[in-house]
């Protein structure tokens, strides 16, 4: 048998040798796994553009970022701040409605991505199971809808995960998010009927909904919206140029 | 002692495979296969933290206190499997996303903790460390097996290439939804146990 003073030292040592393998891995990963999650965001920014970068290595995605992209900040207002760079922003979710809130020295800013032939807007909120987040581009209209892509959510595979396929990300292209009186309406997710269904002004305003995922598409058919109502006054100043 | 390796090394590849004939580590082999890439990752990452984790246990069994082993164990097996899982997220990075937590709970997977104490703890290391691998291996084979059905059936996809001609979609087939969630995997594994337990004639002890 072994003593107790044997066993705490035993203990120590396994537990020491442990957290420095641990430690040492950790922080000489740090930097590239740094890197893949900046890369992996360019990435998703690209294909709301309608750029599959999926035959791409890391390097030629953060080209064709530097090159496609620019990125831009307005306060709430819709007032673009040439002081605060996207890096400054500290983001923070709400917990409840899912919502990404960014920061810079207590103030409320939003990030935009800017490129030659559209706005790209971040979105996030709550599914079924999970936060989603996404990228959602405008044309320069500020109506029409070029593309939409998710990059992180943790719906169930086949059913609310079909938000990451080609297929539904597809229905949302060319659509409009404001009616002919000038209303912001988003986009309507149906359910139980497809767009062919319903009248033909509403169409353009409606992508056919995820069977078997009501509250997903719910859940994303309103953070939308609510999303793009917290963009509506840059939306309206750029429309207004 | 050779034939003795090449009991250990063949042992758990079918006649006393960890997931159908122990039925261990069901959880996991539920999870990641939707898609035979995932499979085939987890395989490998099991294949590393249980080969190593056996080895360790092996090595410094005689210093082990007998007292706390499994807390023992446990702490040597975490460290693998968080190794195993800041690895992928450096270099698998889209593979480590789809993966998530499972990577970070093989800790909790019965078959490495099993091993670990079943064999590595009155084994030489070097044993030990084939009995980890070859028990992987036997966990991978079903894994990826089941995987290979599901992604068939369920995305019409294998390894991540369209095997089923358009034309039998225009057919009115469509891919089934059930193999893409948890019960498809429970289906398929059962039937996979199911054969092999006929043609072994094997019969569970009473």
């Amino acid at each position: 048998m072994h003593s107790d003073s044997y066993i705490y030292k035993f203990m120590i040592l396994i537990t020491l040798i442990s957290s420095l393998v641990l430690s040492f891995a950790y922080t000489s990963l740090k930097t590239i796994q740094d890197l893949n999650v900046v890369v992996d965001k360019q990435k998703n920014v690209l294909k709301s553009l309608g750029i599959n970068s999926s035959s791409m290595n890391s390097e030629e995605i953060q080209q064709k970022y530097l090159d496609t992209v620019k990125e831009i900040v307005v306060d709430i207002n819709g007032d673009i701040v040439e002081t605060i760079n996207h890096i400054d922003l500290i983001l923070k979710e709400d917990g409840k409605t899912g919502e990404s809130i960014y920061k810079a020295n207590d103030t409320r800013y939003l990030p935009i991505y800017k490129s030659s032939d559209s706005y790209v807007i971040p979105i996030s909120g709550k599914g079924l199971w999970s936060t989603l987040f996404g990228f959602f581009a405008l044309e320069l209209d500020m109506n029409t809808v070029k593309g939409i892509t998710f990059f992180k959510h943790k719906e169930t595979p086949g059913l609310g995960g079909e938000v990451d396929k080609e297929w539904f990300q597809d229905n949302f292209k060319g659509k409009k998010i404001f009616n002919d009186l000038g209303v912001l309406v988003g986009i309507d997710i149906l359910k139980g009927i497809t767009v062919d269904d319903i009248n033909e002004d509403k169409r353009i305003h409606s992508v056919d909904g995820i069977s078997g995922a009501t509250v997903t598409s719910v859940g994303l058919k309103n953070f939308l919206l609510s999303d793009l109502n917290l963009y509506k006054n840059f939306i309206e100043n750029v429309k207004k140029q | 002692m050779s034939s003795n390796y090449n009991k250990i090394l063949r042992d758990p590849l079918v006649d006393n495979n960890p997931i159908t004939m122990q039925v261990l580590g069901i959880c996991s082999a539920l999870a990641v296969t939707v898609k035979v890439e995932y499979s085939i990752v987890m395989t490998i990452a099991v294949m590393f933290v249980l080969s190593i984790s056996n080895l360790t246990v092996s090595l410094i069994r005689s210093f082990i206190p007998s007292k706390v082993r499994i807390i023992v164990m446990m702490c040597i097996i975490a460290t693998l499997a968080t190794l195993a899982d800041e690895f992928l997220k450096a270099y698998m990075y889209d593979v480590s996303k789809q993966l998530s937590v499972f990577i970070g709970l093989i800790i909790t997977n019965c078959i490495v903790m099993g091993r670990a104490e079943a064999f590595a703890m009155s084994n030489k290391p070097f044993p030990a460390f084939l009995d980890g691998l070859s028990n992987a291996l036997g966990y991978g084979i079903i894994l990826i097996l089941v995987s290979i059905f599901r992604e068939i059936f369920g995305s019409g996809t294998l390894l991540g290439f369209s095997v089923i001609p358009l034309s039998v979609y225009d057919g009115g087939y469509i891919n089934n939804g059930l193999m893409l969630l948890a019960p498809g995997a429970f289906i398929v594994l059962g039937l996979i146990i199911w054969v092999q337990r006929t043609f072994t004639n094997f019969e569970e002890d009473a």
